[in-house]
């Protein structure tokens, strides 16, 4: 695999996988201001997701479609925090929130600098998005910041942060509901 | 065919979701390049989960077969888009259709304290007296507000 799949896919990974968990709030937020908040965050992840998975298939040779939902679920690379599956519990959503969106600003700052300008554009494009993921989080962690079930959360959930490679239980079924439409029907371009 | 016919008729395209602008007036469209019956257009998304991205290729494509050319859209995902690119006529547009047309950019990018404290004006009557109610709004590219003015809540663009 080549260098830039090795750096882009646990990334792009993350994304996905992070704009499904966030999409499952969609109808069932605590308040309807949320409940757009969190659609639009997942729809920016998955966005970027798409465009690194685009970034590493122009090379290997495959689409951006086929990374993201017709690799087998031991090959997924993202880390196990963005894997859990958090509804109903918003004190460890916004954990997570708070936790991966810091991760991913360093990761990004890293990106920018990349000696690859293909990589390095794309890096400064997502920033600009997640520019608004950051305040809405640093918003989020102001408000809670004294709540016990918030802090607890964060000391609870910080060490998968870092934990990639054998997937959460949960995993499984993200997987299944994730590539189920591609997989119903083989070859289809929808 | 020149490429000011070329640009003439992208200019015809409107945004797909904010019809009262058009691509070029919204910036995304970076260059035009015609050789040998051939039209190069580069276009830069504005964000990239904007579903609305593939209907902007397959539009201007089409513009550009009905020209008589055989059309090469590429997409551009690199930092080249902000809204600093839409245009004077293209944020008059927005304002007048009640949408508040994006802040300027500045060297170090938007900032929380800006959006809370900041003077965004409302699109309906004027009022620099605005609030936050939230960064996201009903596609990417929007935050609402209210105008403690004219009491109405009102959709602003992000800046990016």
């Amino acid at each position: 695999m080549s260098e830039r799949a090795q750096l882009l896919l646990p990334i792009a990974d993350d994304e996905l996988v992070l704009g499904w968990r966030n999409s499952e709030w969609t109808g069932i937020a605590p308040f309807l201001e949320e409940d757009v908040a969190f659609s639009s965050i997942a729809q920016n992840e998955i966005g970027h997701a798409r465009a690194l998975y685009q970034l590493v298939a122009d090379e290997l040779g495959t689409t951006a479609d086929e990374l993201a939902f017709d690799r087998p679920p031991e090959e997924y690379r993202c880390s196990r925090l963005v894997e859990l599956r958090l509804v109903p519990d918003w004190a460890q959503t916004i954990a997570r929130h708070v936790l991966y969106e810091e991760a991913d600003a360093k990761r990004i700052e890293e990106l920018k600098a990349s000696d690859d300008p293909e990589v390095a554009g794309l890096a400064a494009k997502i920033d600009r998005e997640e520019v608004y993921h950051r305040m809405h989080a640093e918003m989020w962690r102001e408000r809670l910041t004294d709540e016990p079930r918030f802090t607890a959360a964060l000391e609870e959930i910080q060490p998968l942060l870092d934990e990639r490679g054998e997937h959460t239980p949960e995993f499984a079924e993200l997987w299944e509901e994730m590539t189920m439409v591609r997989r119903s029907v083989a070859g289809a371009t929808w | 065919m020149t490429e000011a016919q070329v640009w003439e008729a992208l200019s015809e395209i409107p945004d797909p979701e904010i019809p009262v602008i058009s691509l070029v007036e919204l910036g995304v469209v970076r260059d035009v390049e015609i050789a040998e019956g051939r039209v190069r257009v580069e276009f830069t998304p504005t964000f990239l989960g904007c579903p609305a991205l593939e209907v902007m290729r397959d539009q201007m494509a089409a513009k550009l077969r009905e020209l008589g050319a055989e059309p090469e859209v590429m997409v551009i995902s690199d930092d080249s888009w902000s809204t600093d690119r839409i245009t004077p006529a293209g944020r008059e547009k927005l304002r007048a259709a009640g949408f508040a047309p994006p802040a300027p950019r500045t060297a170090e990018g938007p900032k929380l304290v800006q959006l809370q404290t900041g003077s965004f004006r409302c699109p309906y009557c004027g009022s620099t007296d605005t609030a936050l109610e939230n960064i996201f709004g009903p596609t990417p590219c929007r935050s609402l507000r209210y105008c403690r003015g004219c009491r109405q809540p009102f959709e602003q663009f992000k800046t990016i």
